[in-house]
């Protein structure tokens, strides 16, 4: 708990036009731990994670990558940081095979011996695209995807992962073994952010978890502590 | 002249149809790259084909060797679409897409007409080496024009080179991946404008390859030369499909052997509205294939 924070977000509000989407929103994320971002649709977690990555600029507030400031830098300034985000719906190259998507992931490295370390490592993670390195990204389906899209950021050997909605429209068995993935991550000590609307999954990776309301933090808590008390989380995200 | 119809007649056809296609491949792959990475018709690009050839006719007038010549018009290209990305295009980005294309028709006029004010509107010859206006006769009634080779070769060569590039290469690579999903490419860190900036250079400078060939064939350039080749790009790419390079390649050869075919099948007197027919008959494929030959609507690429 004592390790320096990787990311921290200070007040950061955000708005689309003239709507606002954060309200101050304040966070950490230390070195080797798993964040859960938490609450119901609109309140600001993709939000959080496009701010995080340059993909919208804050009204206010700043974005902190260990310790210096990242504000309003390009996306692609921030990814070759190491901040990676594997984004929601997946978003895989579908004209590209799969091996070339997961080449694109190690981009930042410039590094054709770690690339080759990593799509080891990547592939024995998800031996199921090993079989499928030449067919186009398009041919797979929504899990497999979704497996892609995770290897192809860890391609980047990222400081940090954002994950946005990882179980979004899976089958639930696919779900179990997109987590099973993370959790393998997150014992090899992988930094993550991750935004979920399964709040009981994302509970059971987390160290900890803030959970988001109508663009405001309502509530920072120990997973652990959330996932014994399953009625705060009932309060917070109304289920 | 061979008789219609006989094989002597088909293989005239066919190296005819092979030598206009490759220009235009040539000419359609920038047209294609462009709209690729930044959805833009960009119909300044039969105008940098103008000022890429003007680049050769003053350096062969200063007497440059003819190699160099080539180098330069093809270097002048590609620096002038980086130029016209940065200048004309750069500063919209972000804007509806109408202002780029808008943009870009401010630029050709602009260009042509910069172009009139400099080297005057009258056509100019362009004097070529003999290497390539040579034509071989390579046995029967058969005519082999130089120029068709050399097209085809370095239609070849440099699209061949194109293909290495963006399926084993970084760089290539990235390139695909931006036209695909800006997004997402920028999320694993790889810069957009870079990316533009490339496709905008080597789509010029096959087109600037390409105007070579065309300036041979015609002989003479003058100011409002760019506007015929950026047509057939753009034809050739809807036939094929529009902002894949395979569709561009594809639909330049099949548009080269379509104007070929009708020139060498109609009656003398309809041969004067072949273009006319050309384009009859592209309605005619939209009708039935809206994308394109290899492709696929703009619906179902979201």
């Amino acid at each position: 708990m004592g390790d320096p924070a990787v990311l921290e977000l200070r007040n950061l509000e955000a708005a689309y036009g003239a709507i606002r989407a954060l309200h101050g929103l304040s966070l950490t994320v230390r070195t080797g731990e798993v964040v859960a971002l938490l609450g119901p649709n609109g309140a600001g977690k993709t939000t959080t994670l496009r701010v995080i990555s340059g993909l919208l600029r804050p009204v206010r507030g700043q974005v902190l990558y260990r310790g210096q400031e990242i504000t309003g830098r390009h996306p692609a300034y921030i990814a070759r940081m190491g901040i990676i985000q594997c984004p929601e719906g997946r978003q895989v190259f579908k004209n590209l095979t799969v091996r070339e998507n997961l080449t694109l992931g190690g981009y930042r490295l410039r590094d054709p011996a770690r690339e080759r370390r990593n799509m080891e490592r990547v592939l024995a993670l998800f031996p199921m695209l090993k079989e499928r390195l030449h067919q186009p990204a398009g041919l797979l389906s929504g899990g497999q995807q979704q497996m892609l899209a995770i290897a192809r950021a860890l391609m980047a050997d990222p400081e940090v992962l954002l994950l946005d909605e990882p179980s979004l429209g899976l089958a639930p068995r696919v779900v179990d073994e997109v987590f099973e993935a993370l959790a393998q991550l997150k014992a090899n000590g992988l930094t993550m952010l991750i935004v979920e609307q399964n709040a009981e999954k994302a509970l059971g990776l987390a160290d900890r978890a803030y959970v988001l309301e109508a663009g405001r933090l309502v509530l920072a808590e120990d997973a652990a502590r959330l996932r014994e008390n399953p009625d705060l989380i009932r309060i917070y995200l109304g289920r | 002249m061979q008789a219609i119809g006989s094989p002597e007649f088909w293989i005239q056809q066919l190296i005819n149809a092979l030598g206009l296609g490759s220009q235009y491949a040539l000419m359609a792959v920038g047209l294609a790259m462009v709209f690729a990475v930044m959805r833009l018709i960009n119909f300044a690009h039969g105008t940098v084909m103008m000022a890429s050839a003007y680049i050769g006719l003053l350096l062969l007038q200063r007497g440059v060797p003819f190699p160099a010549v080539a180098l330069g018009a093809i270097a002048g290209a590609a620096a002038l679409g980086v130029l016209l990305e940065r200048i004309a295009y750069r500063p919209v980005r972000g804007a509806p897409d109408v202002a780029l294309l808008l943009n870009s028709f401010a630029a050709a006029v602009l260009l042509e007409n910069l172009a009139v004010l400099l080297f005057s509107p009258r056509s100019r010859p362009f004097p070529m080496p003999a290497l390539l206006t040579r034509v071989l006769h390579p046995g029967g009634n058969l005519f082999l024009p130089s120029i068709h080779l050399w097209a085809f070769a370095g239609a070849l060569l440099a699209l061949g080179g194109l293909a290495f590039f963006v399926t084993r290469t970084r760089l290539g690579l990235a390139m695909r991946a931006a036209a695909e999903n800006p997004v997402a490419a920028q999320l694993l860190g790889i810069e957009i404008g870079k990316v533009t900036l490339l496709a905008f250079a080597i789509g010029s400078a096959m087109a600037g390859l390409a105007v070579l060939f065309w300036t041979a064939h015609v002989g003479t350039i003058n100011p409002s030369m760019g506007f015929e080749p950026v047509l057939k790009a753009f034809v050739a790419c809807v036939i094929g499909g529009f902002g894949t390079i395979q569709g561009a390649v594809l639909g330049g050869y099949l548009l080269g052997a379509l104007e070929i075919l009708l020139q060498g099948f109609l009656p003398s007197g309809i041969v004067g509205y072949r273009d006319a027919l050309v384009y009859g008959i592209l309605i005619l494929l939209l009708l039935v294939r809206p994308g394109g030959v290899l492709g696929y609507l703009e619906a179902e690429r979201v």
